[in-house]
């Protein structure tokens, strides 16, 4: 048995707008993370559907809540009907197609690439039903994140003492870790940490990692 | 949690003397820390919204994204108050009640998935009419809420909930099982009854494809819900009535999800084949988006 569904609230919810969970507010979610670990609103995305999503993102409404994600809009937000007018509003530029067929993809994935200036990121998510969703590229990282729980997601040098280091921050602000991951490019070079805890991160925890030398960046994703 | 499969889980409710809903509502104060106040906080919050996304499309002219439905649920409810009804008042009003939660949905309105917002109509319409058949409280029906939970969270980690994943069975089918396990015991049925409600609904949806016209959650979708509703009441009065599903409500899971990873992909919510594929299917398709619908 798989254990991606944890308890009724997986089950019954999201509280969302129409018309799908999995490729309206699954969607969203997808978008919303990719915009919380880029940090900031993106002046560019480009998107790409594979499988289910890129043969019924439009009677889904899986465009419309993408960029709903993308502009920070939880699934229940009802400007999620409009977001293709605020994002060209505020200046996020979108372009959205069909990826090129990868029979390895579950039916209902997404790429999402984003920039801003010279800032590049790159997610890959998969909306695996009723709203649930699973993130398994970060930036070329392979990762795998549900966004369930508040997860710390740390680009950062791949040097001694750096895990050791945010781990004894954590535990200094009493935070018991659920699941962490780390995956490098190869050795000494970059490596993306993850992390998951029972308890919201406070900001102080946050800032003081930020502090630490070897770490670029640290983005917060809290459940939605 | 303790339990993974339907057999483990009327076990625990036996063991301790417990209904399913309080074993699911135990499961979730353990397992997230929550109190049982927030727990039932938060479900009657998902029981509002469902409630008025039921007023809603009873009340309003709703109008779908599409334009193609909208309208339907407030015809049958009309019917229904007319008195002469086949099915009779109340089941014919949870056929209202479900349609309208699924246009509301179609038109992008505020929905609760359960589990998915393609199958949210199932669950509210059968709660709805037993507000009026069993005269259920407000506080009853949340509890309900947790036996359709508990029955989804077994179908969602051991088959699917996705019409992607495993066709309509997997969306229409597990709100159906879910709501018929909800209504037994709203009904006073025993744990055992419950899952054997949901064995029994499943079956009878085991292999429904998800072929959506023009990708929209929309046709075959919200009618669907409407049947899905009937079904479920059906499966509960079945079950009370001591009927039992010879195979194992834990086996008709298992069989939904091989059934589903045996459907071809044209009728997993690609919009590829069955109904989506149809001439008039087609037609449609055209009218909405133009002529650019072939892929890039
Ligand atoms: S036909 Fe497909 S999209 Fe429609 S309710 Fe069924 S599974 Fe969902």
């Amino acid at each position: 048995m798989s254990s991606s569904f944890r308890h009724s609230f997986d089950i019954i919810g999201p509280i969302m707008i129409g018309p799908s969970s999995s490729h309206t507010a699954g969607a969203a979610r997808i978008g919303r993370i990719a915009r919380n670990l880029f940090g900031e609103q993106p002046d560019v995305a480009e998107i790409l559907l594979y499988g289910s999503f890129a043969k019924t993102y439009r009677g889904h409404g899986t465009d419309v809540a993408l960029v709903a994600g993308l502009l920070n809009f939880a699934t229940h937000d009802p400007r999620i009907t409009k977001s293709l007018q605020i994002a060209q509003d505020s200046g996020l530029q979108v372009s959205m197609k069909p990826g090129p067929p990868n029979a390895d993809y579950h039916p209902n994935t997404v790429r999402i690439l984003l920039s801003k200036g010279e800032r590049k990121f790159d997610l890959l998510g998969v909306s695996i039903g009723g709203g649930a969703v699973e993130i398994l590229e970060i930036d070329g990282f392979k990762v795998k994140m549900t966004g369930q729980y508040p997860t710390l997601v740390i680009p950062h040098a791949d040097r001694f003492g750096v895990i050791a280091a945010v781990t004894t921050i954590l535990s200094k602000h009493q935070l018991n870790i659920s699941f962490m991951e780390v995956s490098r490019r190869g050795r000494g070079s970059e490596a993306l940490m993850l992390i998951s805890t029972d308890e919201q991160p406070p900001e102080e925890a946050v800032a003081e990692i930020h502090q630490l030398e070897a770490v670029k960046r640290v983005a917060r994703i809290d459940p939605s | 949690m303790r339990f993974s499969n339907l057999a483990e889980l009327v076990a625990l409710c036996g063991q301790e003397g417990k209904p399913i809903y309080e074993v699911m509502i135990d499961e979730h104060v353990h397992e997230t820390g929550a109190t049982r106040a927030t727990v039932l906080q938060q479900m009657t919050e998902s029981f509002d919204v469902m409630m008025k996304s039921v007023e809603r499309g009873l009340t309003e002219d709703i109008r779908s994204f599409s334009g193609l439905t909208g309208g339907d649920a407030k015809r049958v409810y009309e019917y229904a108050q007319k008195g002469k009804t086949l099915l009779g008042k109340q089941a014919t009003e949870a056929v209202a009640m479900a349609l309208s939660t699924s246009e509301v949905n179609a038109a992008m309105g505020l929905v609760v998935a359960t589990p998915t917002a393609g199958s949210c109509g199932i669950l509210p319409g059968v709660l709805s009419s037993l507000k009026e058949s069993l005269g259920a409280t407000e506080e009853q029906l949340v509890l309900g809420m947790f036996t359709a939970a508990a029955v989804g969270f077994v179908v969602a980690n051991n088959a699917s909930i996705s019409g992607a994943g495993g066709g309509c069975q997997a969306e229409v089918g597990s709100a159906t099982a879910m709501a018929a396990a909800a209504a037994v015991e709203l009904a006073g049925g025993s744990p055992e009854q419950a899952i054997q409600a949901a064995g029994l609904a499943l079956k009878n949806v085991l292999g429904l494809v998800c072929d959506p016209v023009a990708g929209l959650v929309e046709i075959p979708c919200i009618i669907r819900n409407g049947f899905g509703s009937v079904l479920a009441l059906a499966g509960a009065d079945m079950a009370l009535a001591g009927v039992r599903s010879v195979i194992p409500p834990d086996e008709v899971i298992l069989a939904m999800y091989n059934i589903g990873k045996q459907m071809p992909v044209e009728l997993r919510e690609t919009a590829l084949g069955g109904l989506a594929d149809t001439p008039t299917g087609r037609k449609l398709e055209k009218q909405i988006y133009g002529d650019d619908t072939k892929e890039a």
